[in-house]
């Protein structure tokens, strides 16, 4: 690999991103979990319920810290690394952001303080106001945040404009409503409420083979479980939904996935597991289910799904006719007025404007993409194939993963409901055992997601290559490792605190409505 | 959609740029004091205890004033992708310098007291100092920078191009700003410890004020002199269509000195501006000293006020100035979203920023009064 400025930069984006998403999810789920734990304790009075509430807090609140932290440097990456990208789609990607500070960020962040600091100044409803508003707040967070996202995997209601050389709106609605963002939005709250219930799950049980803290963990137990099977299955049945999405609007991501080089005769099979090769275009011992493939991806058994070479070949196509686009873009540009600009650029822009982005893919080999000789062309073609054994493995253990999660979750409601969780030790161990499990799902997620999106920064609209800031290498490698280091102390320093908290375990409440001397939680069960 | 033909693409920048203001004075005003009350930890608290209570008077709402700048950053790039391209890539490592000090902020409030040991806490106390004060002089600096306009070139594609280094950002004018920044929000944040605390932590917010309140009455006026004196303004000398397309490259520009103080000559009631930030900061000093505790806030509010606009009303049109190529500096006539995104964001934040202030004002009220001994050790939350 050579670490140029484009790979650099990538590499930083890659690694606050993957990083800010270690605590996202346990704060999406966790906000909901404690918004409804504490609605049983106002509805039922029981004051076990706001110690519950008041424990699962104090761990949300040292996860949600760092995901806070890490936000802003996620927010001021775009203008600091990828100038060129803000500067082109900042008119439709910034607003998404904005507005989530105004309708989300500030609901949440306000109240989050209210929610550690207001159980004495405030009325009990009042209290559980505050908490609504933090999950509501983070969710909403992560609606506007995806359909931003939404729009890097599938531009819509936008259009390129000559004289400001970049994409404008043309249709917020669509922006808004874009299919890909909301399944997409779906998806990962889903898996955010799956974290958080392995993480309640999942500490809870560790309690349970200790022996401690016994009537809480139970409770924690049933609420996680029964979350947490709903919030799987979900995140399972929108995943496919987003494949069904992707073969409509991201084929080449769903034929990497699937390391289909050939366009197979529909309905195509599914390939449960394999070896692909890039060298050799074609996946060694590929296991195959018939039809399968062709069901999720196209919802019937007649239409095609087209294979990375023919993929290949259209993107091909698509470049040429980029290279005229660009070509009557210059003409534009160079004319002195809108009036003097000749009609045959005009023409051929219209024609052939929606491959602009294509031509810009020569700028990885070539300054002027006019220039580019036959096998520029054709290895520009191949780099919109992202890295197949990446994406193919990627994607089945997260799916492994949540099926896993769907039959461990599905088993703890069972044995909720039979009031079995402490009866024997194994499913609890399988418990503790599972905690990491919806982390690495969701990382390797965003890199299904993210890295099959390449050579991309926005489909078909914007290289990768292009959209970076002119920065110099030293400067890249300095901040690389300057936030690599600022990371990894924090995260020590989280986890710790995490574990000293586990261990602590939760605290007497003394609250108004809580006996003096409290009751050994034991003997109250 | 043609409903944003409402209003004049004209008069959307315009209020795109005074609520740009807006936002930026807001983050000073709301994050400023927190910004000020981490500055002044190691020196206003001398016991954990004390500490403690200066961190808990922002406890509550710092996460909330945190969004102030985190809404800046999304509403530059969702209104002025231009400069937030330009400003974010080109102040490259000041910016990061400012990330690394705010990833500490939030860690310190939150982490600082869930462990006992002296060591520990001591190291996250200047944690705070350093997520305080770096955010607080490099936003000064930056403001210095773009006062003097930025080496930045455009690429006729409107690639951008930086020719400056970071320590080239560190010239003599842009540090009287950064000092002016950090004297002005100390100030804020002292106040805010007046407000807040009260015995030997309050008594020595009193005097960091005064003394903070002072500098910014010094540093302010000087500031404005060295700008007379040795900053070259900008101003625009071919014709521009205010309500034409954004692009940077159609025009011509000019450099001249004094040009920074011309709209205050054209539109005397500008100097408004300038006149409460001077005000400001002397009715602080009344204030402190006639003991108005929530008056003494309201007048450094006042002064955050006037210095910033002061700042923007003397570049208005130029938003970033260019020093290498000065046809190339964004404006507001050509630096904004497109005509449908400057309206469709102003609907957005014509509902959300009262309710905003609406909520933000509720939680205020709630957790008013003074930060004790009790509110730490009494059982209750506190960091």
């Amino acid at each position: 690999m050579e670490f140029d400025i484009v790979t650099l930069s990538r590499l930083q984006f890659a690694l606050t991103a993957l990083y800010h998403f270690l605590f996202v999810p346990l704060t999406l789920g966790l906000s909901v979990l404690l918004a409804a734990m504490e609605t049983v304790y106002v509805m039922t009075g029981r004051p076990i319920w706001r110690q519950m509430t008041k424990f699962w807090g104090t761990l949300f609140g040292i996860n949600f810290v760092l995901g806070v932290a890490t936000g802003i440097v996620m927010e001021f990456q775009f203008g600091m690394n990828w100038s060129y990208y803000s500067h082109y789609v900042g008119d439709i990607f910034g607003a998404p952001l904005a507005i989530e500070a105004l309708m989300a960020f500030f609901l949440e962040a306000t109240f989050v303080g209210l929610f550690f600091f207001g159980w004495d100044k405030m009325s009990k409803v009042g209290h559980l106001f505050a908490t609504y508003a933090v999950a509501i707040g983070s969710n909403f967070s992560a609606l506007w945040i995806l359909i931003a996202n939404g729009w890097m995997q599938h531009p819509v209601g936008a259009e390129f404009n000559p004289d400001t050389m970049r994409m404008e709106v043309n249709d917020f609605f669509a922006v808004l409503f874009n299919p890909v963002a909301q399944t997409r939005f779906v998806h990962t709250v889903s898996a955010g409420y799956l974290t958080a219930s392995v993480f309640v799950l999942g500490v809870s049980a560790w309690y349970l083979l200790k022996g401690r803290h016994i009537a809480i963990a139970k409770r924690s137990m049933t609420i996680a479980a029964s979350f947490g099977l709903l919030a799987s299955i979900s995140a399972v049945v929108l995943g496919d939904e987003g494949g069904y999405l992707a073969s409509e609007h991201q084929k080449m991501k769903l034929a990497a996935i699937e390391g289909m080089w050939k366009t197979e005769p529909a309905p195509a099979s599914f390939t449960l597991i394999g070896i692909p090769d890039m060298e050799e275009r074609t996946t060694h011992y590929a296991v195959h289910i018939p039809w399968v493939m062709g069901l999720i991806g196209t919802r019937s058994l007649t239409t095609e799904i087209p294979g990375i070479e023919e993929l290949e070949a259209r993107a091909e196509t698509r470049i040429r006719n980029g290279i005229l686009a660009y070509d009557a873009l210059q003409a534009y540009r160079a004319a002195p007025s809108r009036e003097a600009v000749p009609a045959e650029a005009v023409e051929t822009f219209d024609r052939h404007g929606d491959d602009l982005g294509y031509a810009l893919l020569l700028k990885k080999y070539v300054e002027d993409p006019r220039e580019a000789t036959e096998a520029q062309i054709e290895a520009a073609a191949w780099d919109t194939v992202p890295h197949v054994p990446t994406l193919f493995w990627s994607f089945r253990i997260m799916v492994a993963i949540g099926f896993f999660n769907v039959a461990l979750m599905g088993y703890f409601v069972v044995l909720s409901a039979r009031r079995k969780l402490g009866a024997s030790r194994w499913p609890l161990k399988i418990a503790v055992a599972s905690l990491a499990l919806p982390w690495i799902a969701a990382e390797l997620g965003w890199i299904t997601a993210e890295f099959g999106r390449q050579p991309w920064a926005i489909e078909g609209v914007l290289p990768t290559v292009a959209a970076v800031s002119e920065l110099t290498v030293p400067t890249l490698w300095l901040t690389i490792i300057g936030f690599t280091l600022i990371y990894s102390v924090l995260i020590v320093i989280e986890v710790r605190l995490m574990l000293q908290s586990i261990r602590k375990g939760p605290q007497p409440d003394h609250g108004p409505d809580m006996p003096l001397a409290p009751k050994p939680l034991a003997a109250a069960e | 959609m043609i409903l944003h033909e409402l209003i004049d693409y004209d008069t959307l920048r315009v209020i795109w740029w005074l609520l740009l203001g807006v936002l930026l004075i807001g983050f000073a005003v709301m994050d400023g004091f927190d910004l000020g009350v981490g500055m002044l930890l190691p020196f206003a608290g001398k016991t954990d205890l004390e500490r403690r209570i200066v961190i808990n008077t922002v406890g509550p709402v710092w996460e909330g004033n945190q969004v102030w700048l985190i809404l800046g950053g999304g509403a530059i790039f969702a209104a002025w992708p231009p400069l937030y391209a330009v400003s974010f890539s080109g102040f490259y490592l000041a910016m990061f310098a400012i990330l690394a000090a705010l990833i500490l902020r939030p860690v310190g409030f939150k982490y600082r007291s869930k462990r006992e040991s002296a060591r520990w806490r001591n190291n996250w106390d200047w944690a705070l100092f350093v997520g305080g004060f770096v955010p607080a002089l490099i936003f000064g600096v930056a403001v210095g920078n773009v006062l003097q306009g930025v080496p930045f070139r455009l690429g006729s594609d409107l690639r951008i191009y930086y020719d400056g280094t970071f320590f080239g950002l560190l010239n003599p004018f842009a540090l009287l700003c950064g000092l002016l920044s950090v004297a002005m929000l100390a100030m804020h944040g002292a106040n805010w410890l007046v407000l807040k605390s009260s015995g030997p932590v309050a008594a020595r917010a009193r005097s960091f004020a005064r003394i903070a309140a002072m500098a910014t009455i010094g540093l302010y006026a000087l500031g404005g002199m060295a700008l007379w004196l040795f900053v070259d303004g900008y101003r625009i000398t071919s014709v521009i269509d205010p309500s034409g397309p954004s692009n940077p490259l159609a025009k011509t520009v000019g450099i001249s000195a004094g040009a920074w103080f011309a709209n205050y000559a054209a539109h005397p009631w500008m100097l408004v501006a300038p006149v409460l930030g001077f005000l400001g900061a002397v009715l602080v000093l009344w204030g402190l000293r006639s003991g108005r505790e929530i008056g003494t806030l309201l007048f450094s509010k006042l002064s955050i006020l006037g210095i910033i606009s002061s700042v923007g009303l003397s570049m208005f049109p130029f938003i970033l100035p260019s020093t290498v190529q000065p046809g190339a500096s964004l404006t507001v006539w050509d630096a904004s979203s497109s005509h449908l995104t400057l309206f469709i964001m102003l609907i957005v934040t014509v509902i959300f920023l009262p309710l905003i202030v609406a909520y933000t004002a509720w939680a205020y009220k709630l957790l008013w009064g003074k930060v004790d001994e009790d509110d730490i050790t009494g059982g209750g939350h506190a960091y």
